[in-house]
């Protein structure tokens, strides 16, 4: 099947039309199966994935309007690759273990448009088809936050839609600008990003549009001072619409750093090292502070996403295989994480209906499996060793420390911080007498909750223990988009800081 | 003693006149039709008047490019041919939302029809000449006819808005005669190519450019009326409330459009010519139009204000197109009228449907928002279509007015102006916020009142025009690319 990538992206979206046609109580269970046949097939893509291939691989290529340079082009490579099964996994156990039984047909349905969405975006290689997908991600996600949310939900979802869809459109106009550019060079219209690539452009042109492509890419992952939509819509969104936010539309703007920014701007790129390293250790610090100050057990694990989202920004731009490789692999890591905890915050909350620190403690005598699998994600959200949260990170810090051991330090403050705040959190729900008595009925996992996050915490402890399958793939598409980034940097600080990072490839 | 003057009947090429005499012909066959027999039903009109557009479709489409006839007043070149094709697809389109399932007054009459028809006649006498007083003559018969579809939907507030309209109407005519009057003391010439000609030998000229400046300040202002340009957009959603919706829907796709081709041609001679500050004028007006009408939106409580505010903020986006003066920035226009056409007639015609004859939700206005909350839970079909055309009209990919957005926001940025893209971009930001609060009421509140049936209104032939305006706005990355070749290949044939 050579237009795999196609029927990934068009088979939720053809499932979510006739979905209209499924009877109301059967929605569930539909939604189910094909959210399983989508990550099967994800996971065909993967078997069938040549790893030793670090370019584009399954690309299809339609021209859809020729005068303006707009194709339906689709490719994959190592880092998309993972980021895409990560994102049917999570559709799929989010779907499995969503308790929302209010118009739970107008859910399934928006969740397979959604994951249509989600798929566009990662295999996209034209900027339009991929700013098209971008944005119609927005719709979906503001009908799950608008509808299922809290009381302040259209206020976040509003916000939510607007900040996005205002950056994206300055992004717009660089890519135009881009497109413009390479008009003027070639005479031929095109926004397919490999045709990009191509193109060496002069340092203020790079800094402008590295401007622009940053505006789009940073109010999405969301990085320090444009982070303020986040815990809104975390703190209103039904569970189901925090886990796929935190999971996939997040990295959403940190792989767009990755596809865009750095291939298309090296020069660019490494002139905003230190900036975008400053802006992710306020990230990294002042989020984690923050988060310790929460009351809200959802709003810790917003803020620590925010924290956790520094790491993948500082990694990316420690511009070396090391750390590009590891933020990759703290993407996924983050994504099934964050995602296993907001869904365990959502099964406490469907217990209690709260979700207030102080209104817990001692549940570990209460429900003995909530809190073994919730002690486990929190210690890899941490970044233990042995678990998947450590590997990125480490990676990420191990790559930045090339640049400048001094901030690499105060990232590394995180994990410190990160470990007080998980643990005081723990602390409190889990351990000490139970005081609440409310919380003294309280029923441990049901079999269908426990399933659902049991092949999250293997893959945790797996790919924490062995992360070579994962991490290869991803390590080969990084190398050869370094060295061409090396390539074609036009300053000597770039040049020379890109090959630093490749004489020292052999640590990862 | 006079020397016989012989006009042979090849040099008038009377073909070029076909499309509008198609059109009055029609009209008058309306009439007299009305005359023989008083009873018959406007189904009958309708179709007649639809099958007449046809016609004048095809008279339209066989017409050659660059022609021109008629003692050389008439011109036929590729905007021309492709203004006049989009006039009479918006007509058709909108002539069938007369078959409600409700009786309006208005429809009734068959002087609406034959009005109607007369009403395109103008506009296309008025995209088809380069003299200025055809086109004064096209537009006066155009907005003469329209101010009296307005009046005939009998309330008191189109009553307003017909009045209102009329009288703007009338201050624009009297400022585009007076600066014609100007252009015509300057070359001794109404004919635009002739003005031109004799403007481009005089640029040296000391102290032409006063006169210069004059004559396009009097037209920039009517032309501004017409296009409801800050800061002379003023009437425009008065008369839009007042109006019928499937007629607001219409006025702000179809006398814009040969509006703007007038515009092309006159300011773009001027800018041709070298005049820069036309062409600042011209950004500064778009700038401010799109930027204020946007603004203004946001705080409108009724849905069919916000629509008219939105298609002033469009207008100043493709008024920024024009103000670029390069073929594609044409093309813009062009494309973003015919991407426009669909979903605005279509989003129009979801509010005519919803048209009760009392107001059931508010004392002031016949869409207040109120009246949309919850649509999902009772029509979510309706609501489905109603979200994709706001989707559409804020520029969200892959639907109609996002190619659109894109082609001219390209346009400002193949031409320098990065700037001009960047606002454009921050005001479909904006604008995205109205358009959100409708589908926010549509999809995330609740019902207010016990309603059963909201479209009120429906009938097959409404669903049918509808249908197609959802197909055309959601399948337009499928049409993008013919459109934009077809466009692009008549403009620049003609020259522009």
């Amino acid at each position: 099947m050579d237009n795999i990538l196609s029927i990934l992206v068009f088979f939720p979206a053809i499932a979510g039309l006739l979905g209209f046609i499924v009877d109301k109580e059967s929605a569930r269970v539909y939604g189910i199966t094909v959210a399983a046949i989508e990550f099967l097939l994800s996971i065909w893509l993967w078997v069938s994935f040549d790893a030793s291939n670090a370019g584009m691989q399954f690309v299809e290529m339609i021209p859809l309007i020729p005068d303006f340079g707009v194709s339906y082009y689709l490719g994959v490579d190592g880092i998309s690759l993972f980021i895409l099964i990560m994102a049917a996994l999570m559709t799929l156990i989010g779907m499995i273990s969503m308790s929302i039984t209010e118009n739970i047909k107008n859910m399934i349905i928006t969740l397979l448009f959604l994951e249509m969405t989600m798929m566009g975006v990662f295999v996209a290689l034209d900027a339009i088809i991929f700013y098209l997908f971008w944005e119609l991600s927005l719709v979906p996600m503001l009908y799950i936050i608008g509808a299922w949310g809290g009381n302040l939900r259209i206020y976040a979802s509003v916000k939510f839609f607007l900040y996005t869809f205002a950056g994206s459109l300055i992004m717009l106009v660089g890519m135009l600008f881009v497109a413009y550019i390479y008009h003027n060079l070639t005479g031929v219209w095109s926004f397919a990003i490999t045709d990009w690539y191509a193109l060496v452009l002069p340092v203020e042109y790079q800094l402008w549009l590295f401007g622009a492509f940053f505006f789009g890419f940073a109010i999405k992952v969301p990085m320090f001072p444009f982070h303020t939509w986040l815990p809104y819509a975390h703190g209103q969104a039904p569970t189901i619409g925090s886990v796929i936010l935190a999971a996939v539309l997040l990295k959403m703007g940190t792989y767009g750093f990755v596809r865009f920014s750095l291939p298309m701007f090296p020069d660019a790129s490494v002139m905003m090292i230190t900036p975008i390293a400053v802006i992710s250790i306020i990230m990294i610090i002042y989020t984690a502070m923050v988060a310790y100050a929460q009351k809200d057990i959802k709003q810790v694990i917003a803020y620590s996403s925010v924290s956790h989202m520094g790491i993948i920004m500082l990694g990316i731009f420690a511009m070396n295989a090391e750390g590009i490789s590891g933020s990759v692999f703290q993407m996924l890591s983050h994504g099934i994480v964050s995602g296993a905890l907001f869904m365990l915050v959502g099964m406490i909350y469907d217990r209690r209906h709260t979700k207030m620190l102080d209104e817990f403690g001692g549940l570990a005598a209460v429900m003995p499996k909530y809190a073994v699998i919730f002690g486990i994600m929190l210690m890899a959200s941490v970044g233990l060793p042995l678990t998947i949260g450590f590997v990125g990170e480490f990676l990420v810090l191990l790559g930045f420390y090339q640049i400048s051991p001094v901030m690499t330090l105060l990232a590394g403050t995180s994990i410190i911080i990160g470990a007080i705040y998980m643990l005081t959190i723990y602390k409190r729900t889990f351990f000490g007498p139970v005081t609440n008595e409310a919380n003294k009925v309280l029923k441990d996992l049901t079999p269908t909750e426990t399933w659902s996050l049991i092949p999250l915490v293997a893959i945790v402890i797996w790919l924490g223990v062995y992360p070579k399958p994962v991490l290869e793939p991803i390590d080969n598409s990084v190398k050869a988009m370094l060295e061409f980034m090396d390539e074609k940097a036009i300053t000597k600080e770039a040049k020379e800081l890109i090959i630093v990072a490749k004489s020292n490839q052999g640590g990862a | 003693m006079l020397q016989p003057i012989n006009v042979s009947l090849e040099s008038l090429n009377l073909v070029t006149l076909a499309p509008m005499l198609i059109a009055i012909v029609g009209g008058l066959v309306i009439l007299i039709l009305d005359l023989i027999n008083e009873k018959l039903h406007k189904s009958l009109y309708v179709m007649l008047t639809i099958l007449l557009l046809v016609v004048d479709f095809g008279a339209t489409l066989g017409l050659g490019v660059n022609e021109r006839g008629f003692f050389d007043v008439m011109l036929i070149d590729g905007i021309s041919i492709i203004s006049q094709l989009m006039i009479i697809v918006a007509s058709i389109i909108f002539i069938p939302l007369a078959l409600t399932s409700k009786r309006f007054h208005e429809y009734s009459y068959p002087e609406f029809f034959a009005l109607f028809l007369f009403m395109i006649a103008g506009f296309q006498f008025m995209v088809a000449s380069d003299n200025l007083i055809l086109i004064f003559v096209g537009l006066e018969t155009a907005s003469l006819s329209l101010y009296t579809l307005i009046a005939l939907h009998n309330r008191a507030n189109s009553f307003e808005a017909a009045v209102k309209y009329f009288t703007m109407g009338a201050l624009a005519a009297a400022f585009y005669a007076m600066g014609s009057a100007v252009v015509y003391g300057l070359t001794g010439s109404v004919e635009l190519y002739k003005v031109a000609e004799v403007l481009a030998t005089r640029m040296n000229e000391t102290g032409l450019m006063i006169a210069i400046f004059g004559s396009s300040v009097l037209l920039l202002v009517a032309f501004a009326f017409k296009l409801s340009l800050f800061p002379f957009h003023t009437w425009a959603p008065d008369v839009y409330e007042g109006a019928a919706a499937p007629l607001v829907g219409y006025m702000s796709v179809v006398p814009k459009i040969a509006a703007f081709v007038v515009s092309i041609r006159i300011f773009g001679m001027y800018i041709d010519l070298g005049v820069e500050w036309v062409r600042v004028t011209l950004l500064v007006m778009a700038v401010l139009t799109m930027t204020m009408a946007n603004i203004m939106a946001l705080v409108q409580e009724d849905v069919k204000r916000m629509l008219a505010y939105s298609s002033i903020s469009h207008a100043g986006f493709i008024m920024a197109a024009l103000a670029l003066d390069t073929t594609e920035g044409t093309t813009a226009i062009f494309l973003y009228y015919a991407l426009f056409m669909f979903t605005n007639l279509g989003a129009f015609a979801m509010l005519w449907i919803s048209r009760r004859k009392k107001k059931a939700f508010s004392n002031r206005y016949d869409h207040p928002y109120s009246k949309f909350a919850g649509f999902i839970k009772i029509m979510p079909v309706g609501a489905t279509i109603m979200a994709l055309f706001m989707l559409s009209l804020a520029g969200v990919p892959p639907f109609s007015l996002f190619w659109g957005k894109i082609y001219v926001m390209q346009a400002a940025v193949n031409s320098g102006y990065i700037w001009l893209a960047v606002v454009m971009g921050l005001n479909s930001a904006i604008a995205a916020y109205y358009y959100l609060k409708l589908i926010v009421y549509m999809f995330l509140m609740e019902p207010v009142k016990k309603v059963d049936v909201i479209y009120y209104n429906l009938s097959k032939p409404l669903m049918v025009v509808i249908g197609f305006a959802t197909i055309a706005t959601v399948g337009a990355i499928f049409y993008v690319q013919p459109l934009v070749s077809y466009l692009y290949y008549m403009i620049s044939a003609s020259g522009y």
